[in-house]
């Protein structure tokens, strides 16, 4: 069969016009089901950190939203240190931040693997009954072995002691550095001091044995088989919680507490 | 159903299966097989948007021009995955995660486009999509099969719950590092052609 020139065009508009049309709408129609899911899954992890679900457990959108009743996002400057109550935090995207040269900044010298930071940050605050601070879950990243892993550190309300750590995302190998997301080494975190005496954030992964937090504040076992990991996760740690990253920001929630 | 058809329908499974035979798919074959869980979703987008190809192509095989036949396969079938992923995102979110680009990734599985051309544009819709869920059945036979044993020895879990205890949780298993890494997945697949291919001596190429 010959098929003309003007039928071929014809045909292949006709074609690319219904499935634009086709995908379009399916996406357009899919899109607050997606945003829902995608908002749902920041929570969880903020939650996964503060130690209010446990990895690997499935819960309920309503379960998620029950217990992250409690915290409130605020965006905050990371120079200066200050709540920006202006940003709205549910349309914040610190990664989107990051890559946008208007809102992010080169990073200065770190052994973080972190390249640009972004010029605001997203934090989690959660207030006790009594009005003081309950926890500050904070988002840290940094290279390890292979990747960039991605996680929440959450603070006591003292902002020294860690109530808990979680990674969400990252690619390392599996059951070596990807065991920064075993339950078992996560509870090792807990209780933990991350500034020394200095002020200075001291928090630290070693290689071998730390022993339980009284006796061993500022250290935590390293993970067999991942020396780069272990170290990546100290340097990141000491990074965002350090004068360039959230330092200013702490030592500021520090004075209001005292005031 | 007719001989011919019933024989649309299953040759793929074992006599001319797509990955153990023509080798087609393999690179999803490798990097989706870690988990029973996220394989068989998989291979349920992968049925959908071969049934989905096949009946549309097949509808169209009179209109097509033959000299872009090949863009309008693609066009089509690019669109269904696109709406795949989509609804993946939208109603399986965890494990679309998991999945992450090799949902998209189904638009170059050279199975898809390989019916679409070898099969849908020369018959009808019906046995076209007897004919993509041959292929889908047996591209999941040998999918499932890896991830079965990539799961089992890799991390000693079927669908996520323990089977056998690992030691570092104090049990006795060791697990096998290879299995959850890619290259364990070419050994696994390449033990299935050879025992496929033992099993019907007719498929062992001339050397």
């Amino acid at each position: 069969m010959q098929f003309s020139v003007r039928y071929i065009i014809l045909f292949s508009l006709a074609v690319c016009g219904v499935c634009a049309v086709f995908v379009s709408s399916l996406a357009v129609s899919l899109k607050e089901a997606q945003e829902v899911n995608k908002l749902l899954d920041k929570k969880k992890n903020v939650l996964m950190a503060a130690g209010l679900v446990e990895s690997g457990e499935s819960v309920e959108a309503s379960v998620i939203e029950e217990r992250f009743a409690k915290f409130e996002p605020v965006v905050i400057d990371l120079e200066t240190g200050k709540e920006l109550p202006d940003v709205d935090p549910t349309t914040f995207d610190q990664r989107k931040a990051k890559k946008d040269p208007e809102r992010s900044r080169e990073a200065p010298d770190n052994n973080a693997g972190v390249n640009r930071m972004p010029l605001q940050a997203l934090v989690y605050k959660a207030i006790g009954e009594d009005g003081s601070l309950d926890m500050l879950v904070v988002p840290v990243e940094g290279y390890g072995l292979w990747s960039t892993l991605y996680g929440f550190l959450a603070l006591e309300g003292d902002l020294n002691t860690v109530r808990g750590l979680a990674y969400y995302e990252h690619g390392e190998t599996p059951g070596l550095g990807g065991e920064v997301e075993n339950p078992r080494w996560r509870a090792l975190w807990p209780g933990r001091k991350v500034y020394g005496s200095g002020g200075d954030p001291a928090i630290e992964v070693i290689k071998g044995v730390a022993g339980p937090p009284d006796q061993a504040p500022h250290k935590v076992d390293g993970l067999s088989g991942a020396t780069i990991t272990s170290r990546g996760v100290s340097n990141m740690m000491r990074f965002w919680l350090g004068e360039e990253a959230f330092g200013p920001y702490i030592q500021n929630l520090h004075q209001k507490g005292a005031a | 159903m007719s001989a011919k058809n019933r024989e649309v329908l299953l040759d793929p499974l074992f006599n001319n299966n797509p990955i153990a035979l023509q080798v087609l798919g393999i690179c999803s074959a490798l990097a989706v097989t870690t988990k029973l869980e996220i394989t068989i979703v998989m291979c349920l987008a992968v049925t959908a948007v071969l049934v989905g190809s096949n009946l549309s192509i097949s509808l169209m095989r009179n209109k097509i021009p033959p000299s872009i036949r090949i863009i309008v396969q693609l066009t089509v079938i690019a669109s269904l995955v696109i709406v795949t992923d989509q609804i993946l995102k939208a109603y399986l979110f965890e494990i679309s995660k998991q999945l992450s680009v090799f949902v998209g990734l189904i638009i170059t599985n050279c199975i898809v486009m390989g019916r679409a051309e070898a099969y849908a544009m020369q018959n009808g819709p019906y046995s076209s999509i007897l004919d993509a869920l041959g292929n889908a059945a047996g591209y999941s036979v040998i999918l499932l099969g890896t991830a079965f044993l990539r799961e089992l020895l890799g991390s000693g879990k079927l669908f996520g719950f323990e089977v056998m205890s690992l030691v570092t949780e104090g049990g006795w298993y060791n697990p096998n590092g290879l299995m959850v890494l890619s290259p364990g997945a070419f050994f696994i697949i390449g033990f299935f052609i050879w025992a496929i291919r033992i099993w019907k001596p007719e498929q062992i190429e001339e050397s």
